[in-house]
């Protein structure tokens, strides 16, 4: 901050105080005695006394004006002066961080040296992993991690990106862009409706089987580079298998369509600057095991 | 006009003006208060907003702020700054269209939110919500009513200024500055109400909470205690305790309240500097805002038994010890150890509520009682027993409101620092919520409680406005509970 603003900081804060204190000494009275004389004024009947201060009161608030003067001469306040200290709010923090730190690296090292694969089973990191699940993940995959609309269940065994430990861990640190394209004004409401059949009867669904043989045609030329030919799906890419009845936004013909016809961005968010490397490590041990008990 | 309470010679006093907030003072509460019970209720059952988005928390929650700090509220300051302005200084308000349009123009302000809060048109500044067109209109209202006030105080016929004036001119001085600033921005086109504030990032928070504070400041401080000064020593026959202590702590609260608003954001990117000073200064307040506490009770020296026959006096003497808690917890709060368990917790809307119903609430119903009578020339309430009752609602429903957010602040600070061996966290954030739900369910009843004491009030005014009924006899001995 400018010296100018320091100083402006500094005069309106002394006056401020050396203000409060000249008018409470100013009005102090000596004889400590209660009074029953008024000071003459009178207003709609109301007249007021010339009582002195209460000497609690009085002494109170000396107390809280020499405390607040020396917590400005401690810690920062008075502009640009840092106090006697040197206290900062990010010094604490950091202090604090460091600390916790320091407290469980022991641990840390201990579990990041042992594979994901290691300590899935391990009984402490499981319920480590559940607490972390609950605070970091449960917002989005539900606090049993059986997933929601738009939000893939965990513990299915189903991945749309591959379920070994070294892709969970993948999809944690870094977090995922599915992008479903938008085929409505390409394939044309004939289109939509002929694919919504086709995939229904990938998961031998009742369909309209003349529809489903057209849909197959659309299918082939514009979803099999994703989806693959048989529609399984690609977990490279995050195309999910279309065959095996779980469906993220919903396996009604509607729903199907709705996708089909406006496409489906779906975000997984990155959690490597969120989260240390030892929590992480922890969380896909938990992900990992969730689909393996 | 029957004029009963003063043997002294007097102008007629314009009492108009004041009879029609005194009014709206009551239809505003109850209108306020309903909305926060509803808005209550959600936080608990969060059905409760049908699905239909302008009864949705977030946009009910500002019309319930808005409705009870500057509808109600509002209406009881103008009420009895108008009332006492006239009383102490022996003159009729200079000029009645004036206080005309000052009335008229804040029940438009008030229905201008009623109707936009629920739309969705707002600003996003907490207890500033307002957007530009109703903000301008605001000001012009404020200026009027400084003009009639301060016109008024010149034209007295005493030598000096009542202290109860002190603290109404420092509330309306403050209002109209904190009010400007604070709301000063760009709109995007004359005919949207979308407006960008001037201030950005940090500065717009430490301005927004400049503001925020010293609406509780002088708003909801000063203004009362200005109320508290005429109608304590009125109600209770006493001389006022202390000239001294009122002068001292006058100067020391105003000069003192404008500094507290940065420990609404203690450990954030505000600079160490500025939380370091709200915090200082938020401490130093205690004793200032304690002298109006300690002038209101001990004028009751001599009159306490008056408490046992006079639930009018009840009212404003409970409002004041609420007043001294809630401004104990207050500096208790800005220490920034104590803030980073209460902080973003059920505790700091307990320790408001507190401040709300307690002391701004009942000290405004006190001096309602008191005024209604006079204004509608009876010679009482039409009924004492009702007024007493509405004394031990108001006080069972503010003490279930408070206690419960005390236990749910407090069990929520807790839940989110806890953390296990491994360095975990214990909870996550939503068993906390599940948690305080007992605590929501509590406050849904408090407040119901004050709220139906509400329509008591409501019935008696309805009741002693009415000139075909005699007011019942009173008691000769109130119960006391």
């Amino acid at each position: 901050m400018a010296s100018f603003w320091s100083y402006w900081i500094i005069i309106l804060t002394t006056v401020t105080i050396v203000g409060i204190s000249w008018i409470l000494f100013a009005n102090r009275k000596r004889e400590q005695q209660s009074t029953d004389k008024t000071t003459g004024h009178v207003y709609d009947g109301i007249e007021e006394l010339d009582n002195p201060l209460p000497a609690w009161w009085f002494y109170m608030f000396v107390i809280t004006i020499v405390w607040g003067i020396g917590y400005l001469i401690v810690y920062p306040g008075m502009g640009n002066f840092a106090g006697a200290i040197g206290w900062t709010q990010v010094g604490q923090y950091d202090k604090e961080v460091a600390a916790a730190e320091e407290k469980y690296r022991d641990m840390r090292d201990r579990y990041l040296a042992l594979s994901v694969e290691e300590i899935a089973v391990d009984p402490a990191v499981r319920k480590m992993g559940m607490r972390l699940f609950a605070n970091n993940c449960a917002q989005c995959h539900g606090a049993d991690a059986g997933g929601a609309y738009g939000f893939p269940n965990l513990h299915d065994d189903d991945w749309i990106y591959g379920g070994d430990a070294a892709t969970i861990k993948a999809t944690l640190v870094n977090g995922r862009q599915a992008v479903m394209p938008a085929w409505g004004s390409i394939i044309g409401d004939e289109g939509i409706a002929d694919v919504t059949q086709y995939v229904l009867s990938l998961n031998g669904r009742d369909v309209d089987t003349g529809k489903a043989a057209a849909g197959e045609t659309v299918f082939q030329t514009y979803c099999v580079a994703c989806h693959g030919p048989d529609g399984t799906g690609n977990p490279a890419l995050g195309a999910p298998n279309l065959t095996n009845g779980v469906w993220l936004y919903g396996g009604s013909a509607e729903q199907i369509a709705q996708t089909l016809r406006s496409g489906r961005n779906g975000m997984m968010p990155a959690f490597k600057d969120t989260l240390s490397e030892d929590k992480i490590h922890i969380l896909t041990a938990y992900v990992y095991g969730l689909s393996r008990q | 006009m029957s004029e009963l309470n003063s043997a002294l010679e007097h102008p007629t006093y314009n009492y108009k003006v004041v009879r029609q907030f005194t009014v709206m003072t009551v239809v505003w509460g109850i209108v306020g208060m309903l909305v926060g019970v509803l808005i209550a209720a959600q936080l608990a059952w969060p059905a409760l907003n049908f699905d239909l988005p302008w009864l949705s928390f977030g946009r009910l929650r500002p019309l319930h702020t808005n409705a009870v700090i500057f509808a109600f509220g509002g209406s009881a300051l103008f009420a009895t700054s108008y009332y006492v302005v006239q009383r102490t200084c022996q003159v009729r308000l200079i000029s009645d269209k004036l206080a005309a349009i000052t009335f008229w123009g804040w029940q438009l302000v008030i229905l201008s939110a009623a109707i936009t809060l629920p739309l969705g048109i707002t600003s996003g500044k907490e207890y500033a919500e307002l957007q530009w067109p109703i903000d301008i209109l605001i000001t012009v209202v404020w200026v009027l009513y400084a003009i009639v006030f301060f016109g008024t105080i010149a034209k007295r016929k005493a030598d000096h200024i009542y202290v109860a004036n002190w603290f109404f001119g420092a509330f309306i001085i403050a209002v109209a500055i904190l009010h400007i600033i604070n709301s000063l921005a760009m709109p995007i086109a004359l005919n949207s109400f979308t407006a960008y504030s001037v201030y950005a990032g940090t500065v717009d928070a430490m301005v927004q909470w400049w503001y925020g504070h010293n609406a509780v400041g002088f708003f909801l401080t000063a203004g009362f205690l200005g109320m508290m000064y005429y109608f304590v020593p009125k109600q209770a026959g006493r001389p006022v305790y202390s000239y001294r202590l009122s002068i001292v702590h006058f100067w020391a609260l105003v000069a003192v309240y404008i500094w507290a608003g940065p420990h609404h954001l203690h450990y954030t990117a505000l600079p160490d500097w500025a939380q370091s000073l709200g915090m200082v200064m938020s401490l130093i307040l205690l004793a200032p805002s304690w002298g109006g506490m300690i002038n209101g009770m001990m004028t009751l020296s001599g009159a306490w038994h008056k408490l046992r026959t006079d639930p009018i006096l009840r009212f404003l003497v409970v409002s004041l010890s609420f007043y001294g808690m809630s401004t104990f917890e207050g500096p208790m709060m800005s220490i920034k150890t104590v803030n980073s368990l209460s902080h973003y917790t059920d505790w700091t809307i307990g320790h408001v509520h507190s401040g709300a119903l307690g002391w701004v609430a009942m000290i405004s119903i006190g001096a309602m009682y008191h005024l209604i009578p006079i204004l509608f020339g009876r010679e009482r309430m039409y009924s004492t027993s009702l007024i007493n009752a509405h004394f031990w609602m108001s006080t069972i429903g503010t003490v279930l409101y408070i206690t419960s957010m005390w236990v749910n602040g407090i069990l929520q600070g807790l839940m989110w620092r806890a953390y296990n061996q491994d360095g975990t966290l214990t909870y996550s954030f939503v068993e906390s919520v599940a948690a305080s739900y007992p605590g929501y369910v509590v406050r849904v009843m408090g407040g119901a409680i004050f709220f139906l004491g509400m329509l008591l009030m409501a019935y008696n005014l309805y009741m002693t406005s009415r000139k075909d009924v005699e007011p019942q006899a009173a008691p000769a001995v109130a119960s006391a509970a």
